[in-house]
């Protein structure tokens, strides 16, 4: 009774489990209410379905939670990343121009160059934030709203739309019966997994989120740790912002990734990372990520009007997070104490 | 002497615990009328704490405080600004932005028809800062001013809330001498006015100048309250670093082996370096196989010295020499390169990365200084942790327990075994035995002398006399940020490095 009940206690503080729980309730509410949510079907060889929606659509969110787990284990935090997507939506699009079937330039120059400009932006917030010292909330807001202006100069206003059907591929191709994006999403996480957890540099992310100065007095080069991190923070919404203007066949500078930062860190927290910095879980911020875009897919299937939609979310993302506060904590080892004790 | 009758606020019997410690056992203080009594200790020894449970800030687990004969109980430094006890923290807490009289009379400014009488406002608080012999314009915003005549608001507005004790806490040291000066005669007016004034410094030649009484206390026990006049220096130092001048005689010899420097390799050079703010320019020598001990009081530039070495804080001036290359980038990452290690004095802030596991902190120096991307790997880095585990004796379940979960000697230990895995030539230690238990300290002090025989070099910077005779071959004395004098074997007593650090010559104390 006892091994069993200290069993409980290891999943329950294991790091994935509450947004892993959370994800199957939500799956499980599926299960039960929503006809043929669990449906795949294979038409012209490609899978269709609720279930792949999800991962498809969470594709851009996805990204950036994975960028932004990075920033926010360094103790910092990135409001521009869905300026950032934006500026690269717009970058891309522009260089693709609108022309029936055709592009300006060929694509393997639109992406460089696109993604040159996401780790342009990522150099200035982790500049301001290294080098300048300036608040890592402050510094980036900068961008978050300069982002939006910087967007509209590129398409000169207008909301862009392109027309070539190659470019139409990142947001909405397909590979192998699957779509296209979560080959991105897929390839994006194991370089992240593999720079943190092959290399130095995730020791020196957690060490530096943990403690700075410890970090310094070590040897540990903490401004271009920083500097890293929001670099690749910036790549990754880049790609997020390839992906939205492609899934769209357009750029509207106002709405591409708007208040996508905020579900961004949403997802991060509810993956276990801590804002405060420090030890970061790459695999729970995808599961966060994937929680808010289920719960969105979900209640649009439920057909519940879209001004509802983001308070169910606010509350499926208030049980997520209170799971992780200390006192609810202390609270929940209390009662599965006592009834380990009356079992 | 003056009677009893003129004693304005008591404290008795004061104790408070924090997790782990235990601040203050069993104090006592007195604070008379109309004088200036300074509270000294080194780092630790309770100041701070007493000062808050005086102020408000916390509250004592046992004891009781009475001033004008009426116990007090103050939960808060609002609370005991009301009942006439009033506070300037080091770090002067004024609202830049708003203007003199403003800040002076913050909360409590004069009205008049719903609005604030600017007229009369100015009007008071010029009137405040008069009697501090200040004339400035009292309608410009604070931060324009130097930090001296913030210094004399930030007392003002203290003073008008019918003080009746002043406690001043490290008022001087962001002061020049002349600003101190003029300070100095502000507090002997107030003084003269009846205030009783706590003055809490580490400047000792601050306290000789000012004060009345001294009360020492160290490790949170009182050890005693003395008129200046008859407390020497040397007498105050012994009572801070806690050695009785009766104990002096029974010191024995502890050297083991003197270094011969003619043959020894001079491993780090230091010519005219120093840090405006820090440490004034100094000379630095040291040889292969030697262990340096810094003594000073807090403040002397122990510190500084260690960290400008080690290229935590940049020099104004000079060079260093390590091992016979010149530093060009001074940096902690460049010092681990040229063979340096350095465990600092704050090892919660400075040395532990509390929520990483006790492995990766051992290899966390020895990884930067590799770089980003040659890793070391999980079967390399379990094999460096478990043997520095088992050779410096680290008791942990296991290399992946938190450090943070150590005790404070567990993770002094972890600290070092950081270090020592970057094999260093020259390990420059800060307080490495503070608050640890003797058993450990004396590991520490084992493992040092070792690595000497090694042909390492060590620095050994210690509040603890004692600790720092038995451990070095060589003693630097500092005072005031300046390396005041070198003793080698011969000349190593407490008594000597005592007078040095109290800046007494044997004729003429200063």
């Amino acid at each position: 009774m006892t091994s069993l009940s200290r069993g409980w206690e290891r999943i329950r503080n294991a790091g994935l489990f509450w947004p892993l729980a959370a994800l199957a309730l939500v799956m499980l509410f599926n299960l039960i209410f929503t006809p043929n949510f669990f449906r795949l079907e294979i038409k012209n060889g490609h899978l269709f379905g609720s279930l792949i929606d999800i991962l498809n659509r969470g594709a851009p969110l996805m990204l950036m939670a994975i960028g932004m787990t990075l920033v926010i284990a360094t103790a910092g935090v990135d409001l521009s990343v869905g300026a950032v997507a934006a500026i690269c939506a717009a970058t891309a699009t522009v260089l693709v121009g609108n022309v029936t079937g055709a592009t300006n330039m060929p694509l393997w120059e639109v992406i460089p160059i696109t993604l040159g400009v996401a780790l342009l932006c990522g150099l200035w917030n982790g500049l301001l934030v290294s080098r300048a010292r300036i608040e890592p909330m402050v510094a980036t807001l900068v961008l978050m709203v300069a982002g939006r202006g910087i967007a509209q100069l590129i398409t000169g206003g207008q909301i862009i739309t392109v027309y070539y059907e190659r470019f139409f591929y990142f947001g909405a191709g397909y590979l192998l019966g699957l779509p296209f994006t979560l080959f991105i999403v897929a390839g994006v996480m194991l370089f992240a997994w593999l720079m943190t957890r092959r290399t130095a540099i995730g020791l020196f992310i957690e060490s530096v989120g943990t403690n700075a100065s410890a970090s310094f007095y070590s040897g540990i080069n903490e401004k271009n740790v920083k500097l890293l991190a929001y670099v690749f923070c910036a790549f990754c919404a880049g790609i997020a912002g390839i992906i939205i203007s492609s899934n769209v066949k357009s750029a509207d500078a106002n709405n591409v990734g708007l208040y996508m930062e905020l579900d961004a860190i949403l997802s991060v927290v509810i993956g276990g990372t801590l804002m405060s910095g420090g030890r970061f879980s790459l695999a729970g911020s995808v599961v966060g990520a994937l929680l808010i875009q289920s719960v969105t897919t979900t209640i649009y299937a439920f057909g519940v009007p879209p001004e509802v939609v983001l308070v169910v979310k606010a509350v499926v993302v208030l049980f997520v997070v209170l799971l992780y506060s200390q006192p609810v904590k202390v609270a929940l080892d209390k009662l599965s104490r006592r009834r380990g004790v009356r079992a | 002497m003056a009677q009893d009758s003129t004693t304005i606020l008591t404290m008795t019997g004061i104790s408070k615990a924090f997790p782990g410690v235990q601040a203050l056992s069993d104090v006592d203080f007195a604070l008379r009328q109309g004088e200036i009594h300074a509270l000294m200790g080194e780092n630790g020894a309770g100041k701070s704490t007493l000062i808050k449970v005086l102020t408000g800030v916390e509250r004592p687990d046992t004891g009781v405080i009475m001033l004008d004969g009426r116990e007090i109980q103050a939960k808060s430094p609002l609370q005991a600004q009301a009942q006439g006890i009033s506070t300037v923290y080091q770090e002067i807490n004024l609202c830049p932005n708003l203007s003199v009289a403003e800040n002076i009379l913050l909360g409590r400014e004069p009205r008049r028809l719903g609005g604030i009488d600017w007229h009369a406002l100015n009007k008071r608080a010029a009137e405040i800062l008069r009697r501090l012999e200040v004339e400035i314009d009292v309608s410009q915003s604070v931060g324009m001013y130097p930090v001296a005549i913030q210094q004399m608001v930030a007392i003002s507005r203290a003073l008008d809330v019918s003080a009746k004790a002043l406690i001043l806490d490290e008022p001087t040291s962001s002061l020049s001498a002349h600003e101190t000066d003029k300070l100095f005669a502000v507090m002997e007016k107030l003084k003269s006015e009846g205030l009783g004034i706590i003055f809490v410094t580490h400047f000792l030649d601050q306290v000789y100048r000012v004060t009345d009484r001294i009360t020492v206390l160290r490790n949170g026990k009182l050890v005693g309250t003395y008129p200046t006049a008859e407390l020497s220096r040397v007498e105050l130092v012994a009572h801070m670093i806690g050695r009785e001048l009766s104990d002096l005689e029974a010191v024995g010899r502890y050297k083991t082996r003197v270094v011969e420097h003619d043959h020894a390799a001079r491993v780090v050079e230091a010519r005219d370096f120093g840090r405006i703010g820090g440490m004034k320019p100094f000379d630095l020598d040291l040889y292969a196989g030697e262990v340096v001990g810094m003594a000073g009081l807090l403040g002397s530039g122990r510190t500084e010295t260690a960290n400008l070495l080690f290229g935590v804080d940049q020099p104004d001036s000079g060079n260093l020499t390590v091992e016979g290359k010149k530093v060009t980038h001074h940096a902690p990452l460049q010092s681990i390169h040229m063979g340096m290690g350095y465990c600092p004095e704050d090892r919660k802030a400075d040395g532990i990365v509390g929520d990483l596991t006790v492995r990766e902190n051992i290899i966390l120096a020895l990884q930067a200084s590799q770089g980003w991307f040659q890793y070391i790997n999980p079967a390399k880095q379990y094999a460096i942790a478990d043997k520095y585990i088992e050779l410096l004796d680290i008791s942990t379940p296991t290399a992946d327990q938190l450090i943070k979960n150590l005790s404070g000697g567990n993770q002094q230990k972890v600290i070092l075994a950081r270090w020592l895995a970057t094999e260093p030539e020259i390990l420059i230690l800060d307080e490495p035995t503070r608050g640890i238990d003797v058993g450990v300290k004396a590991e520490i002090q084992k493992l040092v002398l070792t690595l000497a025989q090694e042909g390492k070099t060590c620095v050994f910077i210690s509040s603890e006399l004692d600790e720092v005779l038995r451990t070095s071959h060589r003693v630097l004395v500092l005072r005031d940020q300046e390396i005041v004098a070198e003793l080698g074997m011969d000349d190593l007593n407490e008594q000597t490095i005592m007078q040095i650090i109290a800046g007494d010559t044997h004729d003429e104390p200063l």
